[in-house]
């Protein structure tokens, strides 16, 4: 059995993510890099089919099973782990490649599982595999973040849990298939789904503490959470209307809050919203080629999107500092960094000769077929906002704007193979699209380049760009941040309690003035009557009790007589 | 500074021009209309940049807004 699990190229990374936390030195570096090739290669190798069956609780589980979607996301994430370690070789912080080695298994083993049960399994490990990446990073502000994003995914994980135990109940069986949102179990497990697609208003976790994690950290980060959940959706849930609505919704809250930030990374953070936006909307549209194209562009982004995280990473390795108020000018020490970045904003704006163009053309394709108007205007003008914030807005607030006087020198040679080697992914699957389109789930008929259609993107980018020159006056940075939702548990109870605190030392400082006034008034009342000199304190002469008595017995003789 | 607009407008007349030289392939009726893609891009960027300063003004802080 021990063998045998080590086809399975998940849990391959898992126990060498195991193997390498004691390891130091070459043999670190070997398995840092042997692991995800390995796995990558099982990945391809994989043949369809049920590989495992295992009876458990009374379910027919299916832990090990293959067909042509979780293949492609089972390749990538292999292939981008890959990647991710050979540009984190450096890393000083030696638990963060093992926490992303369990992190990337845990999400090859999700797309893997043909049960829920495995799936569920999976995403709590993938929950943890991530919260340990975020806690490697070691400074206060990342801890602060990764027990907000744990509680998050931990409230998502238990509404998937409840969902599933309810969904096998109900259908008698563990199997992981499409289903509708028609009953509570299957609207549990929409809702956890989206909570890791972070799909808005449940988007805020991944902005704010994605970009806490180390210069590599976030390279794996943003491929494996999101992408897994783009993986559930297709599979459970495609053609489900309100998904469309919601991806739509992601898409252009990532294109507006990522043109209000300042951050370089929280820009970048953002944007992945945005684009898991497009694949979700896919998803929603259902066609055999809205589904293709939203694999393919989860494929790609995953990609393009590592590559702008390597080259804002290379930056932060170099200066420390992530904020486009203090970076600017980098291009001149750091060309090789600035150009992979430049081909990464390239790529994710879906410019022709790009990886971005053969996958997020085939969604926009997909609308026209399905003769949807309104959501295929709705995707060109995100299209545009693409360009807007994360094509032009990070190379040039980063790399170009004004001169910052740094200096930097370009990062070590292993960070800029990793970025060359995926730059290189990027307009290779740009160009010849064919091996991409061959591992999509259905036959693909598309060919993304005709004139009229390249034509049409370069009119669409370029005045964008245009837009964004014209308008830079409005898009100048400033030291602030944008409120999100999480806003309700981040500041909301702080400011509670804050106003409850004062409206307490109030009533306490109201309730103290009133006291002391009765107690004052209470004081001055007993003075008056029992005071020096007051009436029932005096000294009274004995004559005056004399007096007294008399009139009290002349007082008794006239009742006397009287009755 | 002045080359690179000059290229980039010299870029956005070759695109809108090259409309004229290739058959039309639209997904909509709309799309015939010249230099469509071009206008449309332009206008949504320019409502995205303007939305995001509406909201702007709403919803932006102080960078430590959460305590640094």
């Amino acid at each position: 059995m021990a063998a045998s699990a080590l086809a399975h190229p998940g849990l391959l990374l898992i126990v060498a993510a195991i193997a390498l936390a004691p390891l130091r030195g070459a043999a670190r570096t070997a398995l840092a890099l042997g692991a995800p090739l390995a796995a990558l290669a099982l990945a391809w190798q994989m043949e369809e089919g049920v590989h495992w069956r295992v009876q458990y609780l009374g379910m027919a589980l299916a832990p090990f099973a293959v067909d042509a979607l979780s293949r492609l996301f089972a390749i990538v994430f292999a292939l981008i782990a890959f990647c991710g370690a050979l540009f984190a070789l450096g890393q000083e912080r030696r638990a963060e490649l093992p926490a992303a080695f369990l992190y990337a298994g845990s999400a090859i083993g999700a797309v893997l599982a043909g049960d829920l049960v495995t799936l569920f399994v999976f995403w709590e490990a993938m929950a943890a595999g991530s919260t340990l990446v975020l806690w490697s990073t070691a400074t206060p502000a990342a801890w602060r973040a990764s027990l907000r994003y744990l509680m998050v995914h931990l409230a998502g994980g238990t509404l998937l849990m409840a969902g599933i135990a309810a969904h096998v109940l109900q259908t008698a069986g563990a199997a992981f298939e499409p289903m509708q949102p028609e009953g509570l179990a299957q609207w549990l497990i929409l809702v956890a789904f989206l909570v890791n697609a972070a799909a808005w208003p449940l988007s805020a976790w991944l902005p704010d503490a994605y970009p806490e994690a180390s210069w590599s950290g976030m390279v794996f980060l943003s491929a494996f959470t999101t992408k897994t959940a783009v993986y559930a959706l297709l599979r459970g849930f495609p053609g489900t209307e309100l998904l469309v609505w919601i991806g739509l919704a992601m898409v252009f809250y990532g294109i507006v809050y990522a043109l209000l930030e300042n951050d370089m990374r929280r820009i970048l953070a953002y944007s992945i919203v945005n684009q898991v936006g497009f694949m979700v909307a896919g998803a929603g549209i259902g066609t055999e080629m809205a589904l293709n194209g939203a694999a393919a562009h989860a494929f790609t982004h995953i990609l393009y999107k590592a590559l702008l995280l390597m080259s804002a990473g290379a930056v932060l390795y170099a200066t420390g500092r992530r904020q486009c108020t203090e970076l600017g000018g980098l291009w001149r020490s750091m060309p090789f960094t600035c150009a992979c970045g430049i081909v990464g904003a390239l790529s994710i704006s879906s410019f022709p000769l790009t990886s971005g163009f053969v996958s997020k053309s085939m969604i926009a394709q997909a609308a026209s077929d399905a003769h949807l108007a309104t959501v295929w205007l709705l995707l060109a003008a995100a299209s545009a906002g693409v360009f807007l914030h994360a094509g032009i807005k990070f190379p040039w607030f980063v790399f170009f704007q004004k001169d910052s006087g740094l200096r930097p020198p370009e990062p070590p040679w292993n960070m800029r193979a990793a970025m060359l080697l995926v730059a290189a992914l990027c307009i290779g699957f740009g160009i010849a699209y064919e091996p991409l389109y061959a591992l999509l789930p259905y036959p693909v008929a598309y060919r993304p380049y005709s004139a009229w259609h390249v034509v049409a993107q370069l009119q669409l980018l370029l005045f964008s760009g245009l837009a964004f020159f014209v308008m830079l006056g409005w898009l100048k940075r400033t030291r602030t941040i944008t409120l999100d939702v999480d806003w309700f548990w981040r500041g909301l109870p702080v400011r509670a309690a804050a106003r409850g605190a004062v409206l307490c030392a109030v009533a306490l400082a109201l309730a103290e003035r009133r006291l002391r006034d009765i107690c004052g008034a209470l004081a001055a009342q007993l003075r008056r009557t029992h005071g020096p000199q007051a009436a029932l304190a005096r000294t009274w002469p004995t004559g005056a009790m004399g007096a007294g008595v008399m009139a009290l017995l002349l007082a008794l003789l006239l009742s006397y007589y009287a009755l | 500074m002045r080359r690179a607009w000059t290229l980039f407008l010299c870029a956005l007349a070759a695109t809108v021009a090259a409309e004229l030289f290739i058959a039309p392939q639209p997904h909509f009726e709309f799309e015939r209309l010249f230099a469509f893609h071009a206008l449309y891009g332009f206008a949504a960027c320019a409502a995205l940049i303007l939305l995001a300063r509406a909201l702007g003004f709403f919803l932006k802080r102080r960078d430590d807004y959460y305590g640094g």
